[in-house]
């Protein structure tokens, strides 16, 4: 029982990874929460469905496109809201209120355009598990924990191992002094918010093959903030370990609890972490920089 | 008063109070609030549970609605306002779902999500509206006093208002706790003008059209704020066809908004008798304005 409850962890717990990261991602090169980050997700998510089951394109291709396809929403979106306002110098206030708009937009016109149902993914892979002593791990959990992992790994190698991610880096500790070292902010933002988007789109298409794809699925970004708190805000490492731990917890607290408290749980570890350890796990300081 | 026009000034009245409060708090301290619906929550099930299980006369209960409202907010609002305003939106989040769940949960006290009906209604409009209107007033004595200049300093520049002496975090606690008062006051009066309430008639699309109410009008102005209200409350009732849309066109609004006039529909603009005469003045006489030349 509890290693089935691991594994089941673990599997929700690399959907919520992908989210985060891309989460922490904006977050550290802009300083605030990309609110319509989970909207870019519902959009991966819908790319995928439909290129699998009306277009019927192979699974990898689909991967690849429903990806590339939300890089490039969350990327239109920072190019037309975010911009204008970081050339202003525009308050914090302004980008969140902003990335609310754009998800009250997106969120409200797919329930319009896909129509408010709940759609599942054709089946692609066979139901019966693999069984390995008493613990039953589905092949689909088995495949969304590989490819989360290795994306995930070469998200980092990218930015811990490139030029490119250098200069992201770079922007992250100081957007100013970046500029001045020869690294052009607009690309390095406009790489960043695909690189987000991208992941998200990948998480969200994971996601509604393990359940179901529907237009306010965006509301999952509340559990990948949850998990950048936890692991500490804009630490990408921090925003994976947050991940997995808020995924563990949940699928303890509905296994052993109850299934309907299972949300109250992560609310709760969100505000004991922000009562005792503001920073998380890994983050640095928060206070507010001026 | 026909019944109809009379829905119409209780849902704005009410609509008003809670607007007013997330305008001190999200408008002129520039914290933004996400879970506006979870203190009307609050206070519409105070008010509807006293009144209801426990027989407490109708304005007793809702004086009691908005008092939960305002306790509420203290316990969240002190460990996550002094940290960075992205903590305090996502805990008024999760703070506003986490009481729809409880609500949906705890069955055997609030009807789970069938919710509880029958709930003594109001006689008549009129009282809401006389007490929105004076919470207007009173927002509007509260902003330009030295509580609300400080709230205002915060919001430019927390740092600096550090700097010269304004205790940030209890300043905003402050206008925490207001905003939590008003929201419990108007979930109650809400509670007691449909005379039944339901955990879904307090989610996110409430909280986030309450927002929009404070952004439209212009976040620095407590008058803009009301003109949105008028706005936002009367015009899907003329626009009943293109209900599906609304929604839609507030959030590309919303963007439009903080990409070309950040202060929304009115600016700083606030209605007074020395503002009107200079329009009328502007208007009629052509004269040069008084207040140029700062």
């Amino acid at each position: 029982m509890i290693f089935q409850q691991i594994v089941n962890g673990l599997s929700i717990g690399s959907v919520y990874a992908m989210i985060a990261v891309g989460y922490s991602l904006v977050y550290s090169v802009l300083n605030f929460s990309n609110f319509a980050h989970g909207e870019i997700l519902m959009i991966g998510s819908f790319m995928g469905f439909f290129l699998l089951s009306v277009l019927k394109v192979p699974f990898p291709i689909t991967l690849a496109l429903s990806m590339v396809g939300a890089g490039v929403v969350a990327m239109a979106i920072e190019r037309f809201g975010y911009r204008p306002l970081r050339l202003r110098k525009a308050p914090t206030l302004y980008f969140m209120i902003a990335a609310m708009g754009f998800s009250v937009f997106l969120q409200n016109l797919a329930i319009i355009v896909f129509t408010p149902n709940f759609r599942t993914y054709p089946q692609l892979f066979p139901l019966e598990p693999i069984i390995l002593g008493q613990v039953a791990i589905g092949r689909l959990d088995l495949l969304i924990f590989i490819i989360s992992l290795v994306s995930l790994s070469l998200l980092s190698l990218f930015i811990y191992k490139t030029k490119v991610g250098t200069a992201i880096r770079a922007t992250a500790y100081n957007y100013r002094v970046a500029s001045l070292m020869g690294i052009n902010p607009d690309i390095v933002i406009g790489i960043v918010f695909f690189l987000a988007g991208g992941t998200a789109g990948l998480g969200g298409m994971l996601f509604g093959m393990k359940y179901t794809t529907y237009p306010w699925m965006g509301a999952l970004t509340i559990k990948a903030f949850i998990a950048a708190v936890v692991g500490g805000l804009g630490s990408l490492p921090g925003a994976v370990l947050g991940s997995f731990i808020l995924g563990m917890v949940e699928t303890f607290a509905s296994g052993y609890v109850s299934s309907s408290f299972r949300d109250l749980f992560s609310y709760a570890i969100m505000i004991i972490i922000i009562i005792f350890l503001p920073s998380g796990l890994l983050g640095k300081n928060t206070s507010e920089k001026a | 008063m026909s019944i109809y026009i009379q829905g119409i000034v209780y849902l704005f009245s009410i609509n008003l109070i809670s607007v007013m409060g997330l305008s001190l708090l999200t408008g002129f301290t520039g914290s933004f609030c996400f879970g506006q619906a979870g203190f009307m929550a609050v206070g519409a099930y105070t008010s509807g549970m006293l009144t209801k299980l426990v027989g407490w006369p109708l304005w007793i209960g809702i004086i009691c609605g908005a008092l939960a409202g305002a306790l509420i907010s203290i316990p969240i609002g002190l460990p996550t306002l002094k940290l960075k305003g992205d903590y305090f939106a996502i805990a008024t989040l999760g703070f506003a779902e986490a009481v729809r769940l409880i609500l949906e949960n705890l069955q055997q006290y609030t009807g789970g999500a069938r919710g509880i009906p029958g709930i003594e209604t109001m006689d008549s409009p009129v009282p809401v509206l006389i007490i929105a209107l004076v919470i207007y007033v009173l927002i509007r004595f509260y902003v330009a006093s030295t509580h609300g200049r400080s709230c205002i300093a915060i919001r430019e520049d927390e740092m600096a208002a550090n700097c010269i002496g304004i205790n940030s975090p209890r300043m905003k606690t402050i206008s925490f706790f207001v905003n939590g008062l008003l929201a419990g006051l108007a979930g109650a009066l809400l509670a007691h003008y449909v005379g039944f309430i339901q955990p879904s008639m307090f989610g996110m699309a409430k909280s986030t059209e309450l927002i929009i109410m404070v952004i439209f009008g212009g976040m620095h102005s407590v008058t803009g704020a009301l003109l949105s209200t008028v706005m936002l409350t009367s015009l899907p009732e003329l626009l009943r066809a293109a209900s599906i849309w609304r929604l839609v066109a507030y959030g590309l609004l919303v963007v439009i908004i903080m990409v070309v006039r950040p202060e929304g529909l009115l600016g700083s603009w606030e209605l007074s008798i020395a503002n009107l005469k200079q329009i009328w003045n502007n208007l009629f006489n052509r004269k040069p304005s008084v207040k140029e030349g700062n």
